[in-house]
């Protein structure tokens, strides 16, 4: 009796050994093919073009900066900080949708679909057209902090209405669609006042397009953004507790008050920085960390957060690659590629989510 | 030991400075089991709520070992006080071994990796609700009852000196009632954890407790051991029940006693046979009378509540004319008389006169 006792005993902590070396090698098989997956893609993303750049040379030319001064010249100046850009704001974006699907427990929140980038764009095409019209063109941390106004404005007004109505996930989207939609019109209304050299500028960025990136963006960029994440990475153990719930998380020691004021600092900040540099993009803040848990399949926030900046990363420069390249040499807004291969992964997840 | 372990004083909780409940004072003993009973919607939950500090308590003070618990950091706090509460959790891709190991949270480092000795601890507990088998399933895909066993694990986990269930035994079916009850009175008496708790089932709490709390109005009306609690008036008076009784004998709830003051049937019953007959008659509605029966009988406590006309002798007195006379008379009136059993000894062999009576009308039915 006693004995067979200690081999059941055995057998469940066995299994409890076997199912943490089973989650370690899934976690493990996620990271190697998202790096995998990330290297691909710099590859073919500074290959392709409309002038092809064999990889041969792109290994001399990126390590060693020589070869035809043409070539560095497209790879050094053009698709490198490009590619660059795409995989640092990919990363925030789809983190910033991870910290707000855990601040409203809704895994449909974003910062697209809540009117976050909306109203980030808003406050950023103001402040462009208002400095442009005294003269001064304004620096990238001021275009971040601009984002980062109108970010919190817009959070601001998701909050009111989210207190009002219960947390009710459909109207809480509602409102956020809604307040989209009115900082979209005060956009426009703005830009009909501006000088038509500032609109075409304008124009191409409240569309949202990774095109045109300087290497003093990629460098303040990496400065934001990698910021922004070494902070959220070591919020993980708070924002494991908060997945329970409010209430279960200050039984365990979280500080509440404090603790959602971080999250919405934190994810405030990473799509403002998206939004200053590349303007609103729809979809990748959902559709990446829905995958990327998927995948995982956890929602610890110690391996998804990594692996969601990485996710976001490849999403993103896979979508830049495809609007590069589908009609080239025309190129497609960001945003359109990113909803035609990010909502049907929302669509999918909601339907998913009334069977289960 | 000073008797002062948690101690509720002048405590008045609501919610956004509305009281609702005011004046409360407890004085909780390291260890007890102490369950707060009420109707709905009597701030039970409320006062719980504000001892987690969920909600700003309004006035007085809560005092743990000596102090006051506003003053005590939600992390220091977390190492002491562990809860279960009524709300679902909505977790996405998490296990219950996740679930659970969110206890060592207070104990873990920075990134809340977990060490070995976590780990154990997370088994240990897992072991206590007897659920080892559930740790790698996931918590969406296990029932209610389960859930409930792993969210206790989770409080055991937090290695607590207290813990505050609210309702924990809600959604459960009897016998996971019965086990996560005994767990947290296991959880009780070995490891001397202190248990707050709300409950339903007063049946239950009369037996799980060491003190009960009612609460209703605006107060606290009572705070006492089982025994001065559970009585039927006082329970009565809490729940305001005109539609039934509450047996405070067996802890039970009877539904009301069928109207009309005209018994239509007569039972015989002694030692427990006669239960089953007086419920079966009170779901028909059939007004009944019984009889005749020792006060100290088990059938008694029953007849009392649902019969219209008892009647009853005293323990071990030979039955005497005056109740056999009594008894006649109904048996007469009764269009049926039932025996629903009753051994007869010299004490009350008058109960064959009654029998005799019955079958000689034609009414006795055995059953």
């Amino acid at each position: 009796m006693s004995e067979s006792k200690i081999i059941e005993k055995n057998g469940v902590s066995e299994s409890f050994h076997q199912e943490n070396f089973r989650r370690r090698s899934r976690y493990t098989a996620v990271f190697i093919s998202l790096a995998v997956a990330f290297f691909v893609i710099i590859v073919v993303n500074i290959n392709s073009g409309n002038v092809n750049i064999p990889i041969s040379r792109i290994l001399e030319i990126l390590f060693t900066k020589t070869g035809d001064p043409k070539e560095v010249d497209i790879i050094w100046r053009i698709r490198l900080p490009r590619i660059l850009m795409a995989a640092m704001l990919g990363g925030a974006l789809s983190l910033s949708g991870f910290l707000l699907q855990t601040f409203f427990e809704n895994p449909i929140a974003g910062p697209f679909v809540l009117g976050i980038s909306s109203g980030a764009k808003m406050v950023v095409a103001f402040t462009m057209i208002f400095s442009l019209s005294l003269g001064y063109t304004m620096n990238s941390y001021s275009l971040i902090a601009a984002a980062f106004v109108g970010s919190l404005i817009s959070i601001g007004f998701i909050l009111l209405v989210s207190r009002r109505v219960n947390n009710n996930m459909a109207a809480l989207l509602v409102a956020g669609i809604m307040i989209g939609y009115i900082c979209s019109a005060i956009t426009d209304f703005i830009v009909t006042f501006a000088s038509d050299s500032d609109i075409v500028n304008l124009h191409g960025w409240s569309l949202g397009s990774f095109s045109g990136m300087s290497w003093s963006n990629v460098k303040i960029t990496a400065v934001v953004v990698g910021i922004t994440f070494i902070l959220t990475f070591l919020c993980s153990k708070p924002i494991g507790a908060y997945q329970l719930g409010e209430a279960y998380a200050q039984s365990i020691g979280v500080n509440i008050k404090f603790f959602r004021v971080a999250l919405i600092m934190l994810s405030s900040l990473f799509s403002a920085t998206v939004t200053a540099f590349a303007g609103p993009i729809s979809f990748v803040g959902i559709a990446v960390p829905f995958l990327i848990k998927g995948a995982l399949g956890t929602s610890k926030p110690i391996v998804v957060i990594p692996a969601t900046f990485v996710g976001g990363a490849v999403f993103c420069m896979f979508c830049d690659l495809v609007a590069r390249l589908a009609f080239a040499p025309l190129e497609l807004n960001i945003s359109t590629v990113t909803s035609i291969f990010g909502a049907p992964v929302v669509i999918y997840m909601m339907i998913n989510r009334r069977r289960g | 030991m000073s008797g002062k372990y948690f101690e509720l004083s002048n405590l008045s909780v609501g919610y956004n400075r509305n009281v609702l409940i005011r004046d409360i004072c407890l004085d909780i003993k390291k260890g007890e089991i102490v369950t707060l009973i009420g109707p709905n919607g009597a701030g039970k939950s409320t006062i719980l709520k504000s001892i987690t500090r969920q909600l700003e308590i309004i006035g007085g003070q809560v005092l743990f070992d000596s102090r006051e618990i506003r003053s005590i950091t939600y992390k220091e706090l977390s190492t002491k006080m562990a809860v279960v509460l009524t709300e679902r959790l909505k977790t996405e891709l998490l296990t219950c071994h996740d679930i659970v190991a969110t206890g060592r949270y207070p104990y873990t480092g920075r990134l809340g990796i977990l060490s070995e000795e976590d780990e154990e601890k997370v088994d240990e507990a897992l072991k206590a609700v007897n659920a080892l088998d559930l740790g790698s399933r996931d918590f969406n895909a296990i029932s209610d009852g389960q859930k409930q066993r792993i969210l206790l694990a989770r409080a055991i986990c937090q290695d607590p000196e207290i813990i505050i269930l609210d309702e924990p035994t809600s959604f459960l079916d009897i016998r996971y009632k019965l086990e996560l009850l005994s767990i947290l009175g296991r959880m009780a008496k070995e490891k001397g954890i202190t248990i707050i708790m709300t409950l339903h089932e007063i049946d239950l709490a009369q037996k799980i407790s060491d003190k009960i709390v009612c609460v209703s109005g605006d107060h606290i009306t009572r705070y006492g051991s089982p025994q001065e609690i559970f009585r039927e008036d006082i329970i009565r008076e809490l729940y305001n029940i005109d539609n039934g009784f509450f047996d405070p004998v067996f802890g039970s709830i009877e539904l009301m006693k069928p109207s009309g003051e005209e018994p239509q049937i007569f039972v015989i019953s002694s030692g427990g046979t006669g239960i089953p007959v007086f419920r079966e008659l009170q779901k028909t509605n059939t007004a009944f009378a019984a009889g005749v029966l020792y006060t100290n009988d088990i059938d008694y406590q029953l007849a009392r509540l649902l019969a219209c006309h008892v009647v009853t002798e005293k323990p071990f007195e030979e039955m005497g004319d005056e109740a056999i006379e009594r008894a006649k008379e109904l048996i007469e009136k009764c269009p049926r008389v039932i025996n629903a059993g009753v051994p007869i000894g010299t004490q009350n062999r008058r109960i064959k006169e009654l029998l005799d009576l019955a079958e000689e009308q034609g009414k006795l039915e055995e059953i």
